[in-house]
């Protein structure tokens, strides 16, 4: 996979995105609440924090999808405090979700291959005749496409709909989507909630190859501390909205606050 | 066992990407295709051309324009009736502006008419789906009928308010009007759905059918995958409507020879809703299968009672008609929202097995 040739280069070790002081609530509910933090290009930042600490609701601010009332992002050196999400792709970030948000009624193999529809460029005369050019790109993008469904392992559901498929195995196909981006910036809501530990294993030999091979930069929600502490660089910690800690897995790991949090001590 | 892919091994991507890549169907559409174009314009009589075969063609080509839509963008349509007029229409005035011009050529032309149409009245899909778009292309629907009765300019002032088609002839062969005959008309229907299902599945098999699906499937996601959903969107009522609005033309032009607003109303929006849904939701080939079965029906459950020599009343036979139409509807509803094609497809796939039970 190459890298995204769109905006100015952020060398490895800088600051790819930061969140400045953002607050975001829901008419009455405070999602989030005054966080600030970075992601610097090459690492795997992990988000963590208890439930309902707004972690999906950080993720979806970072890629456009809601709008924070205060506070700003910046992205590649670019400021921003609206940015619809299909800005967000072509600026190069990419996510997966939750709970799993799939094209339910396509195959694994067209699934991967909307993910790279930022990277087709044949117009639609040329998508009628699927002729010569158009048929070339096509045949492109699945060559890049197949070494992705290779790399994940999925080449036996190609051809199944995603629908009929395990969670597990949707999870890695919704990976592949995003994958096939080619994001500078991959946003993982929880890719590993629901698993059991074979395929926590397996998804977390992914995320690091990913992260390894390809530089991509990860930014990670993930309940599992065990995983957390092996995989990330730096982990960001939230609480009722509010950022309680940030650093190292070590230091997080020995907070006092990041403890009370965990284990539901009033403040 | 006779119907199988096995040890039929793709070697390029771009042979794992063709149409049919597996040898059976590759036969199966040459025989097909053969049937049509040869050996039935040889054997068809005048009636079977006009009344079945020529119908059904021209439903199809509507049933693919909505499931386009509805189908593969899950934008649903009750304008399809509309749409279709102002391919009909709009192909009547081209004949009178160009009467030298191609009739083949004037006919595909209306499509843009309509695929302009369709797209304005596609605009409420970039805020509202499910329901409510449903309710506002019933309006649109309401609004085109309204037209066409309304509008004397676009009967070119006929006192018979009515599109009277005319001759129009190519290589000396008249295509339109009373003297062209159900053979010729049948072959340029043919060629036309043939050609335009093509493209569709062209379309359908790549980055634009892609985002349709994905826009269907889950607009969120698509979004966030760098996709437009209102380009998405427009783009759908676009297409669809210029398939739909070729098939109103050639409707009127190639099958019934005239035809007034009524042909367009909001039961032609139903009845091609319902090809759609018989014939199976995103599937090209269900489109053909909705339509055949529609028009079939009716055909079938006539002389049903006559082979067996019972006599039964024709208003009977009509409530038969809208009974069992009504039950299978609620029927596919229900049990197979796939429609017939999945059903083709569970055929197929307990052939590839036979003769063992999977
Ligand atoms: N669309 C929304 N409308 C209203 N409230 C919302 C919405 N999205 C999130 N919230 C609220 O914002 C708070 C943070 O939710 P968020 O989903 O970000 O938490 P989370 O950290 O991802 O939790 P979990 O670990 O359970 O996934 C919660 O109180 C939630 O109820
Ligand atoms: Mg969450």
């Amino acid at each position: 996979m190459r890298a995204p040739t769109s905006g100015p280069e952020v060398a490895a070790g800088d600051v790819l995105l930061s969140v400045e002081n953002v607050s975001l609530s829901f008419g009455g509910v405070k999602a989030v609440t005054d966080v600030s933090f970075d992601i610097r290009k090459g690492e795997i930042r992990a988000i963590i924090g208890p439930n309902g600490a707004g972690k999906t609701s950080m993720l979806n601010v970072i890629n456009g999808f809601y709008h924070p009332q205060k506070g700003r992002i910046s992205f590649k050196g670019k400021t921003r405090s609206k940015m619809r999400p299909h800005e967000a792709a072509h600026g190069g970030i990419a996510r997966t979700f939750q709970n799993v948000a799939l094209f339910r009624g396509m195959t694994a193999l067209d699934n991967i291959m909307a993910g790279r529809t930022l990277k087709m460029h044949r117009n639609f005369f040329w998508q009628l005749l699927r002729f010569g050019p158009a048929l070339a790109e096509e045949v492109e993008h699945r060559h890049r496409v197949e070494e992705i469904i290779e790399f994940l392992e999925i080449q036996a559901i190609r051809r199944v709909q995603v629908g009929r498929l395990p969670y597990g195995l949707q999870k890695r196909v919704e990976l592949g989507r995003a994958l096939a981006m080619e994001p500078e910036l991959l946003l993982l809501d929880e890719p590993m909630a629901g698993m059991n530990l074979e395929e926590k294993e397996d998804m977390s030999r992914f995320v690091l190859d990913v992260n390894n091979h390809y530089g991509t930069t990860i930014a990670l929600i993930e309940h599992d501390m065990g995983v957390v502490m092996d995989l990330s660089d730096r982990v960001v910690v939230l609480d009722h909205g509010i950022k309680i800690a940030d650093g190292t897995p070590d230091q997080v790991k020995s907070n006092q606050k990041v403890i009370d949090a965990y284990l539901g001590v009033a403040h | 066992m006779f119907y199988r892919e096995a040890g039929q091994f793709k070697t390029s991507y771009s042979a794992d990407e063709s149409v049919f890549p597996i040898l059976q169907d590759r036969i199966g559409i040459a025989v097909i295709l053969g049937l049509a174009f040869v050996v039935i314009p040889l054997t068809a009589t005048s009636f079977t051309l006009s009344s079945v075969l020529i119908p059904v063609l021209i439903f199809s080509l509507a049933a693919i324009g909505l499931n386009l839509l509805t189908g593969y963008t899950g934008l649903l349509s009750l304008g399809t009736g509309g749409f279709m007029g102002v391919g009909a229409y709009a192909c009547y005035k081209l004949t009178s502006l160009f009467p030298n011009a191609n009739i083949i050529v004037l006919i595909l032309a209306s499509g843009f008419f309509s695929a302009g149409i369709g797209a304005v009245f596609g605009l409420p899909s970039l805020r509202i789906k499910g329901f409510y778009l449903a309710v506002a292309t019933l309006a649109s629907q309401f609004f085109l009928s309204w037209c066409f009765v309304r509008v004397p300019w676009l009967v070119n002032y006929n006192v018979s308010n009515a599109i009277e088609v005319p001759t129009r002839t190519m290589f000396d062969i008249p295509i339109t009007g009373p003297n062209a005959t159900p053979m010729t008309r049948y072959l340029v229907v043919l060629s036309i759905v043939v050609g335009m299902t093509w493209l569709a599945s062209n379309l359908l098999r790549g980055r634009i059918g892609r985002t349709w699906m994905a826009v269907r499937d889950m607009d969120i996601a698509a979004e966030l995958i760098g996709i437009r959903l209102y380009r998405t969107k427009l783009l759908a009522f676009a297409v669809s409507s210029f398939y739909c609005g070729v098939a109103g033309a050639m409707m009127v032009f190639l099958w019934l020879g005239a035809a007034e607003a009524d042909s367009f109303n909001i039961n032609q929006s139903f009845l091609i809703l319902f090809m759609v849904i018989i014939g199976g939701l995103g599937s090209l080939i269900g489109s053909f299968f909705g339509a055949a079965f529609i028009w079939g029906l009716p055909i079938v459950l006539k002389m049903l009672p006559e082979f067996f020599g019972v006599k039964i009343h024709a208003a009977t036979v009509e409530h038969l008609q809208f009974m069992t139409l009504g039950a299978l509807i609620i029927f596919f509803l229900v049990v197979e929202p796939h429609g017939l094609a999945r059903l083709w497809q569970i055929g197929k796939q307990k052939l590839r097995v036979w003769p063992f039970p999977y």
